[in-house]
């Protein structure tokens, strides 16, 4: 499998405050990643930098290919090539669920607004949300919301998914609705990097986790592994408080 | 005096409601008369007593009534809502003692004693208002000097406006941009060059002849049309990550926000030919548009900013993870809600443009207000301020009420947060 994320001693500082440390990872196709840690170890940092939501200082990360940097022309290439899921969905709320699927590959790719709505339907369909495409992300609810953002961000028919803790904000209830959604893309293929504290998640999809702390990562391992047998003592006592 | 034994229990409630109605008519009765037949009930008082006894009749009239939950809807109601206090019972009474004091004698003015018959002064005779001035006057009021033979030119300028802006409304969805674009990009050259003449053999109109109601309306419509878009973009340029660019809005916005309208105005009149190379000329009517417009351009640009702020950063963010550009992001997503948001905040800025326009007296320009200035200085018509400012007056309420009645319903059009 070929490797389709790259950072090489990635740093960031956020005025003094140095928010990622050294960071090297590697993420191949179809690999499903799931970031761990305490609020403040820069798990959503690393993952914001790698569509360039956050601008890192030192160091290297190529995605797809391309190198992003403040030179890189084609940013929104790549962007659009990078799905992103936010913690706080961040529909576009004065647009219907069918207009915020379809905005972007009608205006960014250029598709014939037919096949954008054919298109956005398929997937309003597969996060099972196609009754409401008519509706304002107002009239929904927490979970139908995150679904359909992560329909948005299907539609553009990404090479890589980016979660940011995408069921942080939503009531237990709605959490599943939205995994099942997750879950489901994973079986399909797709490569994802996921910042979640869902562990039972992680442990159904999850190829390899990682552990940050203090914008480090401590630990990187196979799933298996990193649940029955973790190396490092401070991810011991993280697991041993979340599970 | 122990006021509680005034107090009426379920037994005596009819007496002291009779009681109390007695009292508070009287006190009616007694502004009444001394309003309109200047006598009173109390003249045997002394004058400065007199004058205060309706309002003590009425005042305890209304304290006798003042009974919780009496049963008697009505009664209730007005109690709830017009007399729980002594203190509110005096505010009604204020009130509506002068409101029957004041408005019959404005009714009066306005209406019953004014003239609308005749043609000149002389026929105003009967003490009210002279009407007969605004009839005279009319014309002048809406066209300004604009010679009477072309006045057709204006009336079809602003009848095709009214129709194209009314077809755009019912129109289907599809033809709805062009009518629009044509609205805003060919019409206005098209609408100046019928007014203004000079080709096709329409015999040309200098701008100083333009005036009254239709320069406030060409002035107040171009200004809106274009300070618009001017203010859009310094709002964006004062946010640019680009230092020149920022700078340069902010600069710009400060200036003009930090100098009046009508120094402003002055200026564009006076200093600005000063600055052009000899031989070239820019029309009056040109450079005071161009100085209201970037005027009030600085204020929207401020306005637009604060709807730019409201936003989330997530909006932002959702954008550009999809890809979007910096112009997509902003046309596409940031821009139609920060708009939205700041409804309000536009029409009050419009809504000051159209009363800012009389200044453009100033340059010699005379619109609505500018014309009732004139007419009222002329000797057959001395005198007449009051009506002529009365009229027009009413001519801009109506146009910024109107205003902002759209602004609102728009606000419940385009609401989809719930």
């Amino acid at each position: 499998m070929s490797k389709i994320i790259e950072l090489k001693n990635v740093n960031k500082w956020f005025d003094k405050f140095q928010a990622l440390k050294d960071i090297n990872l590697e993420v191949n196709q179809q690999e499903r990643i799931v970031i761990c840690g305490p609020s403040g170890s820069g798990k959503s940092t690393l993952i914001r930098c790698i569509n360039r939501l956050e601008e890192h200082q030192d160091g290297q990360i190529v995605v797809d290919g391309k190198e992003i940097s403040e030179n890189t022309k084609d940013l929104e290439k790549i962007r659009a090539e990078v799905g992103m899921v936010f913690q706080q969905f961040n529909l576009f709320p004065h647009l219907s669920i069918l207009d915020n699927c379809t905005l972007a590959p009608i205006w960014v790719k250029k598709m014939p607004k037919k096949d954008a709505e054919a298109l956005a339907m398929k997937n309003l369909e597969r996060v099972q949300i196609a009754d409401q495409a008519k509706k304002f992300p107002g009239q929904l609810s927490g979970g139908q919301q995150q679904r359909s953002a992560l329909a948005r961000a299907l539609c553009m028919e990404p090479k890589i998914m980016l979660f940011d803790e995408p069921t942080s904000a939503l009531d237990p209830e709605m959490i599943k609705e939205v995994l099942d959604a997750m879950v489901d893309l994973a079986k399909a293929g797709m490569t994802m990097i996921v910042v979640t504290h869902e562990m039972g998640f992680a442990k159904e999809v999850a190829d390899n986790m990682i552990f940050m702390d203090q914008g480090q990562i401590v630990e990187k391992a196979k799933t298996k592994d990193f649940f029955e047998n973790p190396k490092s003592d401070r991810t011991k006592l993280f697991l041993s408080q979340i599970l | 005096m122990n006021l509680s034994m005034l107090k009426s229990d379920t037994k005596n409630l009819n007496s002291f409601i009779a009681a109390g109605s007695a009292l508070i008519f009287i006190g009616f009765i007694d502004i009444i008369l001394s309003s309109f037949f200047s006598t009173n009930i109390t003249a045997f008082l002394p004058n400065k007593i007199s004058y205060l006894t309706p309002l003590l009749f009425g005042l305890f009239g209304l304290y006798l009534i003042r009974i919780e939950f009496s049963g008697n809807k009505l009664l209730d109601k007005v109690n709830t809502n017009f007399n729980s206090s002594n203190f509110n019972a005096l505010l009604t009474l204020l009130v509506i003692f002068a409101l029957i004091k004041y408005v019959p004698p404005l009714l009066n003015w306005f209406v019953f004693d004014a003239n609308f018959a005749g043609n000149t002064k002389e026929d105003c005779t009967s003490g009210g208002a002279c009407w007969v001035f605004v009839k005279v006057w009319l014309n002048r009021f809406v066209y300004g000097l604009y010679p009477d033979t072309e006045q057709w030119r204006i009336n079809t300028a602003f009848l095709t406006l009214f129709l194209l802006v009314g077809a755009s409304f019912f129109v289907p969805q599809k033809f709805k941009k062009y009518i629009i674009i044509f609205l805003l990009f060919v019409y206005p050259i098209i609408g100046l060059k019928l007014i203004s003449g000079g080709d096709f053999g329409l015999k040309y109109v200098e701008t100083g002849a333009w005036g009254g109601l239709s320069l406030t309306f060409i002035v107040s419509a171009f200004a809106l049309i274009l300070c618009f878009p001017i203010g859009t973009i310094l709002a964006l340029g004062r946010r640019s990550k680009l230092p020149a660019i920022r700078y340069t809005s902010i600069g710009f916005i400060e200036l003009w926000r930090g100098v009046p309208l009508i120094t402003v105005l002055f200026m564009s009149a006076v200093m600005f030919p000063m600055f052009l190379p000899d031989g070239t000329y820019v029309d009056k009517l040109i450079r005071v548009l161009i100085a209201i417009t970037l005027f009030e351009a600085a204020y929207m640009a401020e306005v637009v900013r604060g709807g730019l702020q409201a936003l989330p950063k997530g909006q932002y963010e959702a954008a550009k993870s999809l890809g979007m550009g910096y112009w997509k992001m902003h046309f596409l997503i940031i821009l139609p809600q920060a708009l939205k948001l700041v409804i309000p905040g536009i029409a009050n800025t419009f809504l000051a443009l159209v009363k800012d326009t009389p200044l453009i007296f100033v340059v010699g320009l005379l619109e609505l207000a500018g014309m009732v200035n004139l007419a009222k200085t002329n000797p057959k018509w001395l005198g007449m301020a009051m009506e002529g400012y009365v009229f027009a007056g009413l001519v801009f309420w109506v146009i910024c009420y109107v205003m902002s009645r759209y602004s609102q319903n728009l606000e419940k059009k385009l609401k989809t947060e719930r």
